[in-house]
């Protein structure tokens, strides 16, 4: 037994969990290209299904972008809590004195930086690729660091809700990208008016205010459904 | 009555069809959610009914 | 904790108190809600005046604005029996959240289909993606993902509680998105619905709706309640008071 003053404080827990997570996610970066090709080749489908046209390509860009970049964040969310449900470190991890939201919420940054981010950092390659308009890319990229933020957030509720079933992947989409929806028309939104040379800073500022919301309220809602989970 | 006649209440000016069927579908829709929970009933009636009859009609064997 | 509940509050909880009183009221409520629905439907398909622009179409609205009401109090309704299960863990309230589900849904379907036959007449084509449509259509989504999540759990105590927790997060995205649909829409309006502005009613128009809206209130309390009371015998079959309740209604051969 630990006395009272060997047990690790919350920031220590916290940044134990980014630490060891983000080490798993270092040996397992065959994964984190994945979603990437993932999302190369959906877009590469469009111009194949829909015709080369740049003008056609061009106006649909910044939603198509937006959509592909969700799915592909969706993917990954399903295995968010997976690995450690099964081998009983989230039950320890739960269990434990410290706050389960905190490290509940270190568990989804992690899962941000190696599925969000990345996507993130491809998607002007996705809107070149559609021909979308020079004025998209700085709202791109801005709607999608903290779009995806948002994705991860809502998307770990699914994860956490889903994570006692033996298959979760088709009903954590089922039951996720409804959330998303807020998330998308507001990215989507402001990507719209950057390619029109309009204003965008309005949708910018709702996505971040969705954003801190999700991460304030997510953990709450996914500690919850862990815990659900927890008791058999 | 707002209309002159039972067939310009069924007609409705040409809309008849619309509002008609919008009415139709919501009694079929009523209908349902209101049938389904009488026959589960019915069918849990007749299950645990079975089931009773059989422990009614099986000796009780008790060890010792 | 010393907070006294009311005796009410506790009774609820107790799944044989309500079935007993359930069923006291549940004629009752049956027939009422029936002459309220037959008197709404009849006064506004024959008896209301027509709209001087949409013509006999707007009839619909006695049953589409109702639907709708229900399919999103339904929601919150399933919602509200969630955070009783989380909090209390009172067992009825986990049957509530079950049977709200297909009630909702239901309601939320025939709000979408009346919207669908609506529009035709009135903007010439069977969907329209306007703000009402998208976020109803949203909203059925949210049912299905909810059923979707009961019906992959085994335990019906542990898939009560799952959904509970998915209700909760749904309630808070509820506002969210009807707000962002709202906005997405009034970006993209198109010049042609203009004619859905409520041309303002006349009070021979909205009275029948009013008695509509109240009758579909009712209707779903009861249907609630008549689903409720079936799913407590599903639960309590090993309980004495249930197998009197068999006795009484099958015949068990001797």
């Amino acid at each position: 037994m630990l006395g009272p003053e060997q047990v690790p404080g919350s920031l220590e827990a916290t940044a134990g969990t980014l630490r060891r997570d983000l080490l798993l996610a270092y040996r397992r970066r065959g994964d984190i290209i994945n979603p990437l090709v993932f999302a190369l080749i959906v877009v590469t489908l469009f111009p194949l299904g829909i015709g080369p046209g740049e003008r056609l390509l061009a106006e649909i860009a910044p939603g198509l972008v937006w959509v592909v970049a969700l799915l592909a964040c969706l993917l990954s969310t399903d295995s968010i809590f997976r690995d450690d449900y099964l081998d009983g470190s989230l039950q320890q991890m739960l269990l434990s004195p410290q706050p389960g939201y905190f490290l509940v919420q270190a568990k989804v940054v992690v899962h941000w930086l190696v599925s969000g981010l990345p996507v993130t950092l491809m998607a002007p390659l996705l809107g070149l690729m559609l021909s979308m308009p020079g004025g998209g890319y700085l709202p791109l990229l801005v709607s999608l660091l903290f779009g995806t933020i948002s994705l991860s957030m809502i998307g770990a509720i699914g994860a956490g809700l889903t994570v006692g079933l033996k298959r979760g992947g088709v009903l954590v989409a089922l039951i996720v990208l409804p959330l998303y929806i807020p998330v998308m028309i507001f990215g989507s939104g402001a990507v719209v008016a950057g390619c029109e040379g309009r204003p965008y800073s309005g949708q910018l500022a709702v996505l971040v205010a969705l954003t801190v919301l999700a991460s304030v309220l997510a953990p709450l809602a996914i500690t919850g459904a862990l815990r659900i989970n927890m008791d058999d | 009555m707002y209309f002159d006649s039972v067939a310009q209440l069924f007609a409705m000016d040409g809309h008849g069809v619309y509002v008609w069927s919008v009415y139709a579908a919501a009694l079929a829709i009523i209908a349902l959610l209101a049938l389904t929970p009488v026959f589960k009933r019915r069918r849990f009636i007749a299950e645990e009914t079975r089931v009773l009859t059989r422990q009614r009609n099986t000796p009780t064997t008790r060890l010792n | 904790m010393a907070i006294k509940w009311p005796l009410f509050f506790h009774k609820l909880g107790s799944p044989r108190w309500f079935y007993r009183i359930g069923g006291m009221w549940l004629p009752w409520m049956a027939a009422l809600t029936s002459l309220l629905l037959l008197v709404g439907a009849v006064w506004g398909l024959a008896f209301a005046p027509e709209d001087f622009k949409q013509g006999n179409s707007y009839r619909i609205i006695y049953v589409h604005v109702p639907a709708a009401f229900i399919a999103l109090a339904g929601y919150y309704v399933m919602a509200l029996a969630g955070a009783v299960s989380l909090i209390w863990k009172m067992k009825v309230a986990d049957i509530v959240l079950k049977c709200a589900a297909p009630i909702g849904a239901a309601m939320t379907v025939l709000a979408l289909f009346s919207g669908a036959v609506w529009g035709k007449p009135t903007w010439g084509t069977w969907w329209v993606w306007d703000a009402r449509n998208t976020s109803m259509l949203v909203l059925l989504f949210l049912y299905l993902g909810i059923y979707a999540l009961y019906n992959s759990f085994e335990r019906e105590e542990q898939a009560a509680k799952v959904c509970a927790v998915l209700a909760l997060v749904g309630t808070v995205n509820i506002p969210i998105i009807y707000k962002s649909v709202d906005w997405w829409f009034t970006l993209h309006q198109p010049a042609t619905l203009k004619i859905t502005q409520a041309s303002s009613m006349h009070a021979s128009m909205w009275q029948p709706l009013l008695v509509m809206i109240a009758g579909f209130y009712l209707l779903y309390a009861t249907l609630l309640i008549q689903r409720v009371r079936v799913e407590v015998l599903y639960r309590e079959r090993r309980t004495r008071w249930v197998r009197d309740i068999v006795l009484q209604a099958g015949s068990v051969r001797k």
